[in-house]
């Protein structure tokens, strides 16, 4: 069942054939599969961080509220910029099907300028909530929070790293089937990305300022 | 047989140029997307941020629906998920993981939330009205 | 406490000589054994000039053969280290009555617990089950290694440096005192304000990395490299348990992950997940951690079924009865085990609904299991079946195990776990599993595939011998425990007032005795076998009658384990391939495309490792540094795109030649 060519499971006598005796037989790679099954374990890690926000989420101990702290136009702004990102991604990725090298690393570039945007508007949000006295150890509330939007802002630096490394290979070497494969993972990785990003802003930010 | 496999590691040997099972990508497909996730973003934003709803259940009832389609069209126009990736094992994959985050998310609510109510009274007045 | 300059503090963090525990002679004279028998290992391997043979045959080796033999090697040698920790639990308990204190300070006696648990669960029957799983599958499914090779070895690492951290514990600093799972507020840094909860909590870390990675290569693995024919329906038993198992791995272990991240945030940051003040929710813990925790009871027993399975129809001769069923049942367990986690706190406050439906879905769980049970008894029933070791496990497993399913049903029912929750008649209990189901699982594998890995059997006589100190052993060690639990007896206690209870606790450690002996005898065998191989040999590559593809190959398999790639068209592919009279083919080999060794696993675990024991020692300087190390190496590794090579066809020509004449040997 796994690879894609079909091999003769019988000889032309009819009797069956134990063994690929031409070779043909190739292991498929399971290099997209299992990058996707990493992205499964990472939604575990997330509902884990949003179950741990959905139950301490109101525990204010006497202190600031999501309503009072959070900026929701800043919030918009910054959804904004992820998923910009994600369509400059998307256009490069129709430039690798093309095999054109050099509007992938464009797309890739204006990909993770966006990225950082992100992570560096999402900094000065929790330097500006740190000031005004809304640490992590201020309240359940505020630890649950700034461990959900910390990690998925984490794993949003971590893409913009390995996106960098992958731009210097696809740079020196070119579009290889391997690099392909490589920034098809990083896609994967991007989007999914995105689309926890989803769950924070509506879960974490809009549902936070609802009474 | 020179050694120097710069091209294919696992890859079939037949000189193909391209990712067996890589999505087919268009930009229409991404513009639709992308329209569709501005629509499904900028609704939710307006109505917390405007009070349009009264009842804040309902807005969150709301709100989340709409994470939900927006997810979908994510899943969709961007991951390419369908049903054949993989000959079915992303979806099979992507199905089971939803419903155990769906048990992780709803058990540890509800069970958290009888924790609470009977191990985590408030006040003397609601440690003696308990059974 | 002195205190030392900034610089060195920044080094050196919490580290310094008062972490060496000179004052306990118990530790003093360990690290002295240990360390002799470290210098020792080290010269021998020095004169005999192994140490580039290590690390080009062993350390670097990607091979799944090879791995998977280190795991179960790694598991082994930490039996040793858990059962010396239950022998002193057991020496303690039987002596400490009244006036006397025994030999062990709580102090010392809670980290031995805790020790126990985590050191048997993780670094014991978590790396056995995983050698074995890496071993067999890919030649189950006639495959020449896993889907991500290099992976595989980085996982073994990772594993390997976190047991490492574990065992570093007991001679610089202290281990957590706070049970295997470590609830806070205990936890805490309130609390626990040493570095024992934080070596628990970066060996874990560090170990579940492996093991997540190791979940997804094997998945990977089963899913996409099957041999062309071998259709979901036509894989043998062990791989569907190993499939499930992995699955469940995949899905679970992130929420260890995610839950000791958070405990540890609260003890380096001063954040309020789990604290008592400030809106924290220490029950959160608990209820995050058995999530995790019953996937973790079934990805241990899974593979045992499985190899169960395997046996069971290998020595009656038969094919498995039931074949769906039982693969029907290892997915139902698979998915319901994801149903059940509140039965380990009944009696944390949830209320009766709560405590109702998850005591329903516990009781449902067991009805697959039973079905397994019923499988392989109408297997064996008119089968021909041969009381070789591996029966021998198999039968004990039988009995013990279906006993300690029955103990877990009644634990089930949230009244009766109100009286039994954390007495011993728990601890009774998931011995009885653990021991029953999952350790005479691994020791029945080792028997059945040793000649695989090996070419040659073990000794019959001690494995015999070693069977019946066991099972004779769990048997006396733990009925007294369940008797004990029953008339209110806590767990964890290291001293107890009631002179009543003591003879029980004397013919437990009794039972204990008799485990060890039955641990020597295995030791004893693996030292004969080796020195009696050549009567032992096995040239054959089938000592059994195995019914499974690995069972084609020769033993030892070659590196590639199979030259043509087998094609399958039933179950059992290795007996239907003999009842069809298949010829092993003696030419047309070709050239076999293979991944290469590498030190990149090896390197990027150990700075990992040096960034968690940097971290537990509040090293923050060496800690970034190693962070930075580990993600640098890591790419490096990526930039590494030649990684593999072509076995060159003569070099199969003279390896399958070698086996053809092998064969005829036999047959001639």
């Amino acid at each position: 069942m796994a690879n894609a060519h079909a091999i003769a499971t019988h000889g032309a006598d009819g009797r069956p054939l134990f063994h690929d005796a031409k070779g043909e037989h190739h292991a498929a790679n399971g290099t997209l599969l299992g990058f996707w099954l990493y992205l499964m374990s990472d939604c575990l890690i997330f509902a884990c961080l949003f179950a741990t926000y959905g139950v301490l989420g109101r525990n204010y101990a006497g202190g600031p509220t999501g309503a009072e702290l959070f900026d929701l136009p800043l919030v918009a702004l910054n959804t904004a910029m992820l998923l910009f990102s994600s369509i400059t991604y998307g256009f490069a990725m129709i430039a690798m099907q093309r095999r054109k090298k050099a509007p992938v690393l464009i797309w890739l570039a204006i990909t993770a300028l966006f990225g950082l945007s992100f992570v560096g508007i999402e900094l000065s949000e929790f330097a500006h909530l740190i000031h005004e006295g809304a640490s992590p150890q201020r309240s359940g509330f505020l630890t649950s929070f700034f461990a959900l939007v910390g990690t998925h802002g984490l794993h949003v630096s971590f893409g913009i790293v390995w996106l960098t490394v992958l731009m210097i290979q696809v740079g020196k070497l070119g579009l290889t089937l391997e690099n392909q494969r490589r920034l098809l993972c990083l896609s994967m990785f991007w989007h999914f990305l995105d689309v926890v990003w989803i769950g924070v802003f509506t879960f974490v930010y809009l549902m936070g300022v609802l009474p | 047989m020179s050694a120097s496999h710069a091209h294919s590691d696992h890859g079939h040997g037949h000189g193909h140029d391209e990712v067996p099972g890589a999505p087919h990508v268009s930009f229409g497909g991404y513009a639709v997307g992308f329209i569709l996730s501005v629509i499904l973003t900028a609704i939710p934003f307006w109505l917390v941020m405007n009070n349009v709803i009264a009842s804040a259940n309902l807005t969150a009832f709301v709100i989340l629906g709409f994470a939900a389609v927006q997810i979908v069209v994510h899943m969709i126009f961007f991951l390419h998920l369908n049903s054949k990736a993989e000959e079915g094992w992303t979806l099979l994959a992507l199905i089971f993981t939803l419903v155990l985050v769906v048990i992780l998310l709803a058990g540890s609510l509800w069970v958290m939330h009888h924790l609470n109510t009977n191990m985590m009274p408030m006040s003397v007045h609601d440690m003696s009205n308990m059974p | 406490m002195s205190e030392p300059s900034n610089l060195t503090s920044l080094i050196l963090g919490k580290l310094s000589w008062d972490a060496v525990p000179f004052h306990e002679p118990i530790l003093l004279w360990t690290f002295v054994f240990v360390a002799l028998g470290g210098i020792a290992i080290a010269g021998a391997v020095t004169y005999f000039r192994l140490w580039g043979y290590l690390w080009r045959e062993w350390i670097t080796s990607i091979d799944h053969k090879k791995i998977g033999v280190m795991y179960i090697i790694l598991g082994l040698v930490m039996l040793l280290r858990g059962f010396s920790d239950a022998i002193m639990m057991r020496l303690q308990q039987a002596w400490a009555f009244g006036d006397s204190l025994g030999y062990l300070p709580p102090e010392h006696y809670d980290q031995i617990f805790t020790a126990h648990g985590v050191i048997m669960i993780f670094f014991v029957a978590m790396p056995l089950v995983t050698g074995f799983m890496n071993y067999v599958v890919p030649m189950q499914i006639g495959a020449r290694d896993v889907a991500f090779p290099f992976l595989n070895n980085f996982s073994f690492w990772m594993t390997t440096f976190g047991a490492g951290l574990v065992m570093l514990s007991l001679f610089l600093g202290e281990f957590a005192k706070t049970g295997w799972l470590a609830y806070p507020p205990l936890s805490g840094i309130a609390y626990s304000p040493g570095v024992g909860v934080d070596y628990y909590i970066w060996s874990l870390q560090v170990a579940g990395i492996g093991t997540t990675l190791s979940g997804i290569n094997l998945i990977a693995t089963i899913v996409k490299m099957r041999a062309p024919g071998m259709t979901l329906m036509r894989m043998p038993v062990f791989t569907w348990t190993a499939l499930c198992t992995n699955v469940l791995i995949v899905v679970s272990f992130p929420v260890l992950t995610a839950v000791f991240a958070m405990l540890s945030l609260d003890r380096y940051l001063d954040t309020h997940f789990f604290t008592n003040e400030l809106g924290g929710n220490a029950m959160m813990y608990v209820n995050l951690i058995w999530i995790w925790g019953h996937p973790e009871v079934y990805i241990l027993i899974l593979p045992c079924f499985g190899i169960f399975s395997e046996i069971v129809s290998t020595f009656c001769g038969k094919r498995l009865f039931g074949y769906s069923s039982m693969v029907y049942a290892t997915i139902v367990i698979t998915i319901l085990s994801y149903l059940v986690w509140l039965h380990h706190f009944f009696t944390m406050g949830s209320g009766a609904s709560v405590n109702s439906f998850f005591g329903i879905t516990t009781m449902i769980i067991s009805i697959p299991t039973g079905a397994k049970v019923f499988n392989w008894l109408f297997t064996m029933y008119r089968g021909r079946i041969r009381f070789d070791v591996p029966m021998l496990w198999t039968v004990g497993f039988m009995i013990t195990f279906v006993v300690g399913g029955m103990t877990g049903v009644l634990l089930a029912v949230p009244p009766a776990d109100f009286a039994l929750h954390n007495s011993l008649f728990l601890i009774a209990h998931f011995h009885n599993v653990i021991i029953g189901g999952v350790v005479f699982g691994l020791m029945a594998g080792i028997y059945f595939w040793f000649p695989k890995a090996f070419g040659f059997r073990l000794d019959p006589f001690w494995g015999k011998c070693s069977f019946w100190f066991w099972l004779t052993g769990y048997w006396f060690a733990f009925t007294p425990l369940y008797v004990l639990g029953l008339m209110g007896v806590t767990r964890r206690m290291s001293h107890f007032e009631d002179p009543s209870l003591q003879i029980w606790f004397q013919i437990a450690a009794f039972g204990a005795v008799l485990v060890a002996c039955g641990i020597a005898c295995q030791l004893i065998q693996f030292y004969v076998s080796f020195r009696r191989r050549e009567q032992l040999r096995d040239v054959s590559g089938d000592p059994w009658g195995g019914r499974t593809l690995e069972w084609s190959t020769s033993s030892p398999p070659p590196v590639y384990n199979f030259a043509h790639t087998p094609i399958v068209h039933d179950i059992d592919a290795w007996t239907d391939m003999q009842k069809h009279g298949y010829q092993r083919p003696e030419s047309g080999f070709n050239a076999i495309h293979m991944p290469k060794n590498t030190g990149a696993g090896f390197i990027i675990a150990a700075f990992a490792t040096v960034c968690a024991f940097a971290l537990i020692w509040h090293m923050w300087l060496v800690a970034g540094a190693a962070f930075v190390a580990t993600i640098a190496s890591a790419i490096v590794h990526t930039f590494n795109y030649k990684r593999d090579y072509y076995i060159p066809v003569d070099e199969v020509v003279v390896t399958e030649e070698a086996r053809t004449r092998e064969l005829a040997a036999i047959h001639g």
